[in-house]
C-alpha cells in the first residue's frame, strides 16, 4: 500500500532531468482534470434530477467565491480544513491511511476548555501557547498512539483511528457534561468559557481567526518536512518499500510513530482554534465532521501539503455555498455530500493513469523540436 | 410487582439487544468476508448500508411491501459493490481509499434521495415470536426474532460451507491468497474480485434495510451509528470465518446493549462511557488479535490491510 | 471588517444585480417595499416528527402570510456553519428578521454575527436573554413543562405497572423540567408512580433511542415519551412494546393511534406570525418572550382512544388551572431525588419562573441521575 509513493511513472528512455518536471505537471493536471470529470460527472446527474448545472456551478461560485463576504464565508470554513487535511496528508506519506482525525479535534478542544478554566489569571502571553501545545499533545499522543498500535502490534491504523474517533467523541462527551462541566452552561454542557485574554482573535480587517494564517504555515512546515529534509525523504522511501527502508537502516518504527504524532498534533490544534476562536469553550458542537472533510481535501491534495491549501479553500467554498443552493434551487442539504463524493471518486480513480501518460516522451519531443 | 426483575433485566436486555442489533454486523461483515477472502478490503460498506437504509425504506414505503424493500436495498448494495470492484480493478487504485470515497458518495445519496422519506411510515418486517414459552414479557420482547436475523444465521452456516466445500469458495479463496496462483489455474481474479464485492455490497445493503424496516424502523439521517464500519473490523476480528461472524455480531449487539440496560437498573454515570463499549471492545479485540510480525492467522494473502 | 461591514449593504445589492445579470431567474427573489425576508435555522431535518418539523410547520405559516418571504435551512451545524448560514441570508438574501431555532445557535454564534448586523432582528428559541446582550436579539421558548405534566396526568391514569418512562437525550434544564413535569403530573393521579429515565446522550441517534425505550419496557415502564429531538423511533419502539406513549415536540399521534394518549406541542404558529407582524408594522418586540397554554406558545394533542373519562376529566380540570394563570408543578415541600431539598413548605415555582430554566435537580420518584 504506497499511497504516498512516488509519483513519477515507469522511466522510458528520456531525459533524466525532465522525470521530476513530468512528474510535477502530471501531478497536476491529472488532479484537475479528475476535478473537472467529477464537476461534469454531478453535472449529468443534477440534469437527470432536471435541475440546471449551470446555475448549480455559478451559485457555488458566487456564494463561495463571489463576492467579499463569500471570501470570508469560505476562509472562515478552510481554517479548520487545513489542519484536518494534514493529519491524513502527513502519515500517507508513510502509506498510512489515517481517518480519524475527528478524535484528535475533539481532544484538543476539551483540552484546550478544560486547561483554560485552570490556567484563569496566567498572563496570556504564557497561557495561550500553552493551550494550543497542549491540545497539539493531547492530539499527536492519540493519532500516535495509532501509529504505535500499527508498528508494535500490527493493528490497521485505518480502523483502529476510526474506532478512537469514537471513542475520543464519547470521552469528550463524558467530560463536558460531568468533570469538566461547568454548572453555569445551562442548556448545552460545556466547560467553562475562556478568559477574553485567552481568547483567538480575528485577523484585522477581516471576520476571519488567526487559526487560517497558522494552518497554512503548518502545511508549509509540512511540505518543508516532507519534501525538504531527509527525514521526509526516509518516510517516503519507507512509504514506497518499508522492506527497502529496514535495509537502508532507516528508523521506520520512529518514523511511523513520529508522523502519526505529528498529523495528530495539527488535529489537535484544530481543536485548540475550534474552542479558543469560535466556541469560547468545549462542547459537543466540537465533534462536527471537520476531521471526515479533511480526509478529503487530503486526498484530493494528493497528500501534498502546498496542495492541501487550495484544495481546502475550494471545499470550503463549495461548504459555503450549500445554503444558497439550498435556498434557491431547492436542493437538500446533502448536494454538498454527493458533489464531494463524485469529485473523490474521480480522483481516486484517476490516480491508474498516474505514469501512464507519457509525458517525458512527449516533453522529450517538445525539447528536441 | 409483576414484570419487575430486578437485575435480571441486564442480561435479558443484553440478550434481546445482541438479537436485534447484530443483525446489521452480522449482513455487513458476512459480505465482507467475502469480499476479503477474494483479497479486496470495501471500507465504504458503511455508505452502502445507510443507501440501503433508505431505498428499502423508500420502496418498502411506496410498494407497501417490507421484502421488496429488502431487495431494492440488496440491489443498491450490489451496485456499490460493483462501482467498487469495478474502480478497483484498475491499475494503481487503493481499495481502501476508493471505499472511503464511495462511503461518502453513499451517504450523501442516501440523505439527498432521502428526504422525502423522514417522515412517512413504511411497513416493517415480520417477527417470529420465539419466546412464547416464557411468562416475562421481557423475555418474550427479546425473543421476538426478526426473520432476518434467522436468515443471517442460516447464511452464516451456508458460506461457511461454501467456502469450504465448493468450488466458488475454492476459487475465491485462490484468489484471495494469490493472484498469480490463481491465473495459472485460468481463474480471472479481477472478475472473482468484482463479483465478490458486489456480493458484500448486496448484504450491506439488506443490513442497511433492516435498519430502516426493523429495528429502530424507520429512516432518519441518523439511522446509523457507524455499524458499517465496525462490521469491517468484526471481519478481522472473526479471522475471516462466517460462523465466527456471527458471534461476534451477538457479543457487538449485546455490548451496544449494556449501556441503556445499565440505567434501567439504576447505573447512571458515565453513560457515555458504556455507550463507547462497542468501540472499546472492538478495539480491545482488534489490539489483542493481531500480531507484531502484521501476518494474520487466516488471513487472505492479497489483502492489503494485512500486507 | 468594520469596512466591509459597513458597506455590506452596497455589497450585497452589486452582488445581487451581478448575479441577476448571471444567473438569470436564480436572481434575489424580488422583493416589494413594505415586505420582509425572514430566514428559518434547523439544526436537523424540517420534518423529524419532533423539534425541527414544530418550527418548520409554524414557518409554512409565516410563509402564507402577505407580503413575507420565507427562507429555510437545514442540518445547519452548531459552528462556523450557522454564522455563516446567518450571514449568508442577511447579504444573499436581505433576510431583516432571523430565527435560528436550536438551543446551541445562540452563545457564542448569534451574539457575534448580532452586533455586526444591527439592522437584523435575532430571535432565538430556548436562549435566556439577558440585559447586556445585543439588543438586536431576543429569546423566547415556551412553558412546555406544563404539557409534560398534562402528559404525566393522562399516563397516570394509564399505567398499570405504577411505572413510566422517559427517553431523554442530556440531562440539561430544559430536559429535568420536562422529567419531573411528567412524573409530577403522574403523581398527582397516585403518589406511588415512578418514572424511570434513561438518557441517549444524544439529541439524534435513533438505534440508541430504541435500545433506550426497550430497556425502559424491559425495566417494567409501560407509558413512555422523551425528549429527543426526534421521537418518532421512540414512539414506534414503545408502541411495538405495547406501551402507551405520551408525544412532544409535535403530534406523533398517527404513528400508532391506539396507543397515542396525548402530546405535548409546541404551536409556534402563534410566536412567528407575532413577531412578523410587529417587525413588518415597525413595533418593537420584547426581547424575552415566553409563553404556555394560556398564551397558545404551546397546545396538548387530542386525547387518545385510551384515555378513560376519569383521566379525560382530571386532564381537562388541570388544563383549566394552568390556563388560569400562577399554577405551580414544583411546590413545596418536595426533595429531588437524592433526598435534598429543593422546595421549602410554602414555597411554589410558578410556570413563568425563571429559575425552572436553571433546573438541576430530578425529583423524588425519579429513577436517574443528573451526571
Amino acid at each position: 500500500m504506497a499511497i504516498g509513493a512516488d509519483i513519477t511513472g515507469p522511466g522510458r528512455p528520456a531525459r533524466a532531468w525532465l522525470l521530476p518536471l513530468a512528474g510535477r505537471v502530471e501531478g497536476f493536471v491529472l488532479p484537475v482534470a479528475a476535478l473537472l470529470t467529477g464537476f461534469l460527472a454531478f453535472a449529468v446527474f443534477l440534469l437527470f434530477l432536471g435541475k440546471s448545472p449551470v446555475d448549480f456551478y455559478a451559485l457555488v461560485y458566487k456564494a463561495g467565491f463571489g463576492t467579499a463576504f463569500s471570501w470570508t464565508n469560505t476562509l472562515s470554513r478552510a481554517a479548520p480544513l487545513l489542519f484536518a487535511a494534514l493529519c491524513v496528508a502527513i502519515p500517507a506519506r508513510l502509506g498510512l491511511v489515517v481517518i480519524g482525525g475527528e478524535g484528535a479535534i475533539v481532544l484538543g478542544g476539551v483540552m484546550t476548555g478544560g486547561l483554560a478554566a485552570a490556567l484563569a489569571g496566567w498572563p496570556a502571553l504564557i497561557a495561550m501557547p500553552l493551550l494550543a501545545i497542549m491540545a497539539a499533545v493531547v492530539g499527536g499522543l492519540w493519532i500516535g498512539a495509532v501509529g504505535a498500535l500499527r508498528q508494535w502490534r500490527g493493528v490497521n491504523e485505518t480502523i483502529a483511528s476510526l474506532l478512537m474517533a469514537y471513542i475520543a467523541i464519547a470521552l469528550m462527551n463524558h467530560l463536558v457534561e460531568g468533570p469538566l462541566r461547568d454548572p453555569a452552561s445551562l442548556n448545552k454542557p460545556s466547560t467553562a468559557p475562556l478568559a477574553e485574554t485567552l481568547k483567538v482573535g480575528d485577523l484585522p480587517g477581516w471576520n476571519v481567526h488567526w487559526g487560517l494564517v497558522l494552518g497554512i504555515l503548518g502545511c508549509i512546515f509540512a511540505w518543508v518536512l516532507i519534501e525538504r529534509t531527509t527525514l521526509g525523504f526516509s518516510a517516503r522511501i519507507a512509504g514506497g518499500n518499508v522492506r527497502a527502508a529496514q535495509v537502508q537502516g532507516l528508523p521506520v518504527g520512529k518514523l511511523v510513530i513520529g508522523f502519526t504524532a505529528l498529523g495528530g498534533a495539527f488535529a489537535g490544534l484544530a481543536g485548540y482554534f475550534e474552542v479558543s476562536a469560535v466556541h469560547g469553550s468545549a462542547n459537543a458542537s466540537l465533534a462536527s465532521g471537520y476531521g471526515y472533510t479533511g480526509i478529503l481535501v487530503a486526498f484530493l491534495a494528493r497528500h501534498n501539503p502546498l496542495a492541501i491549501i487550495p484544495v481546502a479553500l475550494l471545499l470550503a467554498g463549495f461548504e459555503a455555498s450549500s445554503g444558497l443552493v439550498q435556498r434557491r434551487m431547492d436542493l437538500p442539504d446533502a448536494t454538498m455530500l454527493v458533489l464531494q463524493g463524485f469529485v473523490f471518486v474521480a480522483i481516486l480513480a484517476s490516480e491508474t493513469f498516474t505514469g501512464r501518460i507519457d509525458l517525458v516522451g512527449w516533453l522529450s519531443k517538445g525539447g528536441r523540436a | 410487582m409483576s414484570g419487575e426483575i430486578g437485575l435480571w433485566a441486564v442480561p435479558i436486555a443484553m440478550l434481546g439487544g445482541a438479537i436485534r442489533v447484530s443483525t446489521p454486523f452480522l449482513f455487513v461483515s458476512l459480505g465482507e468476508v467475502i469480499t476479503e477472502r477474494s483479497g479486496r478490503i470495501n471500507l465504504g460498506l458503511e455508505g452502502t448500508l445507510v443507501f440501503g437504509a433508505m431505498a428499502g425504506y423508500a420502496l418498502a414505503f411506496m410498494t407497501g411491501s417490507a421484502w421488496i424493500g429488502v431487495l431494492a436495498a440488496a440491489v443498491a448494495g450490489s451496485v456499490f459493490g460493483l462501482v467498487h470492484g469495478l474502480l478497483c480493478s484498475l491499475p494503481k487504485v487503493n481499495d481502501i481509499a476508493i471505499g472511503i470515497a464511495l462511503m461518502l458518495l453513499g451517504t450523501g445519496l442516501a440523505f439527498f434521495f432521502g428526504k422525502p422519506f423522514i417522515q412517512p411510515v413504511a411497513p416493517d418486517l415480520p417477527s417470529i415470536n420465539l419466546g412464547w414459552w416464557s411468562d416475562l414479557p421481557q423475555v418474550q420482547a427479546a425473543l421476538r426474532v426478526n426473520v432476518l436475523f434467522l436468515i443471517g444465521a442460516a447464511l452464516a452456516l451456508a458460506l461457511a460451507w461454501m467456502l469450504r466445500r465448493t468450488r466458488v469458495g475454492l476459487t475465491l479463496r485462490v484468489v484471495g491468497d494469490s493472484s498469480d496462483a490463481a491465473r495459472a489455474l485460468g481463474i480471472r481474479p479481477a472478475r472473482v474480485r468484482i463479483l465478490a464485492t458486489a456480493f458484500g455490497g448486496a448484504l450491506a445493503g439488506i443490513g442497511g434495510a433492516y435498519l430502516s424496516l426493523f429495528y429502530p424502523g424507520s429512516w432518519n439521517e441518523g439511522i446509523s451509528s457507524g455499524q458499517g464500519l465496525i462490521a469491517v473490523a468484526l471481519v478481522i476480528f472473526a479471522r475471516w470465518s462466517p460462523v465466527n461472524c456471527f458471534f461476534a455480531a451477538l457479543l457487538f449487539g449485546a455490548a451496544g446493549a449494556l449501556g441503556p440496560a445499565l440505567q434501567s437498573v439504576g447505573v447512571t454515570s458515565g453513560y457515555y462511557l458504556f455507550y463507547a463499549a462497542p468501540f472499546v471492545l472492538t478495539l480491545v479485540v482488534l489490539i489483542a488479535s493481531s500480531s507484531k510480525s502484521g501476518a494474520l492467522t487466516g488471513a487472505p494473502r492479497e489483502l492489503s490491510i494485512t500486507k | 471588517m468594520a469596512e466591509f461591514l459597513t458597506r455590506r449593504r452596497f455589497l450585497s445589492t452589486t452582488a445581487g444585480m451581478a448575479g441577476a445579470a448571471a444567473l438569470g431567474g436564480l436572481a434575489m427573489p424580488a422583493r416589494a417595499s413594505g415586505s420582509l425576508t425572514v430566514g428559518f435555522i434547523y439544526v436537523g431535518p424540517r420534518d423529524d416528527y419532533g423539534y425541527n418539523q414544530a418550527h418548520a410547520e409554524a414557518a409554512a405559516v409565516v410563509k402564507a402570510m402577505e407580503g413575507v418571504t420565507v427562507i429555510e435551512e437545514e442540518n445547519v451545524a452548531e459552528t462556523q456553519d450557522v454564522q455563516q448560514t446567518m450571514e449568508s441570508m442577511i447579504n444573499f438574501d436581505g433576510a431583516t428578521l432571523l430565527f435560528p431555532t436550536s438551543f446551541g445557535y445562540f452563545d457564542p454564534h448569534i451574539l457575534k454575527v448580532a452586533p455586526a448586523n444591527p439592522d437584523v432582528r435575532f430571535e432565538h428559541c430556548g436562549g435566556l436573554w439577558s440585559e447586556g446582550m445585543p439588543t438586536n436579539t431576543g429569546s423566547y421558548f415556551g412553558y412546555i413543562g406544563m404539557g409534560q405534566y398534562l402528559n404525566g396526568i393522562a399516563a397516570g391514569h394509564a399505567t398499570k405497572t405504577k411505572k413510566i418512562g422517559f427517553v431523554a437525550a442530556k440531562p440539561i434544564p430544559q430536559v429535568l423540567l420536562n422529567i419531573n413535569s411528567f412524573l409530577l403530573g403522574a403523581r398527582s393521579v397516585d403518589p406511588t408512580i415512578t418514572c424511570q429515565v434513561i438518557f441517549t446522550g444524544e439529541w439524534s441517534m435513533a438505534v440508541k433511542e430504541a435500545e433506550a425505550t426497550n430497556a425502559l419496557a424491559d425495566a417494567g415502564a409501560d407509558v413512555i415519551t422523551c425528549h429527543v429531538d426526534g421521537p418518532k423511533v421512540v414512539m414506534e419502539t414503545a408502541a411495538s412494546r405495547d406501551c402507551f406513549i405520551c408525544g412532544y415536540h409535535a403530534n406523533q399521534s398517527e404513528l400508532a393511534p391506539e396507543k397515542y394518549l396525548t402530546g405535548a406541542e409546541w404551536n409556534w404558529a402563534t410566536v412567528y406570525t407575532d413577531m412578523v407582524k410587529k417587525t413588518m408594522a415597525g413595533e418593537p418586540i420584547d426581547n424575552f418572550v415566553r409563553g404556555g397554554l394560556a398564551e397558545g406558545f404551546i397546545k396538548m394533542s387530542p386525547l387518545g382512544p385510551a384515555v378513560s373519562d376519569a383521566a379525560r376529566k382530571q386532564f381537562e380540570d388541570t388544563n383549566a388551572k394552568i390556563m388560569a394563570g400562577g399554577y405551580a408543578v414544583i411546590s413545596g415541600p418536595m426533595k429531588d431525588n437524592a433526598g435534598n431539598v429543593i422546595a421549602k413548605e410554602g414555597e411554589a415555582f410558578e410556570e413563568t419562573d425563571v429559575a425552572l430554566e436553571s433546573m438541576n435537580y430530578l425529583v423524588e420518584g425519579v429513577i436517574g441521575s443528573t451526571s
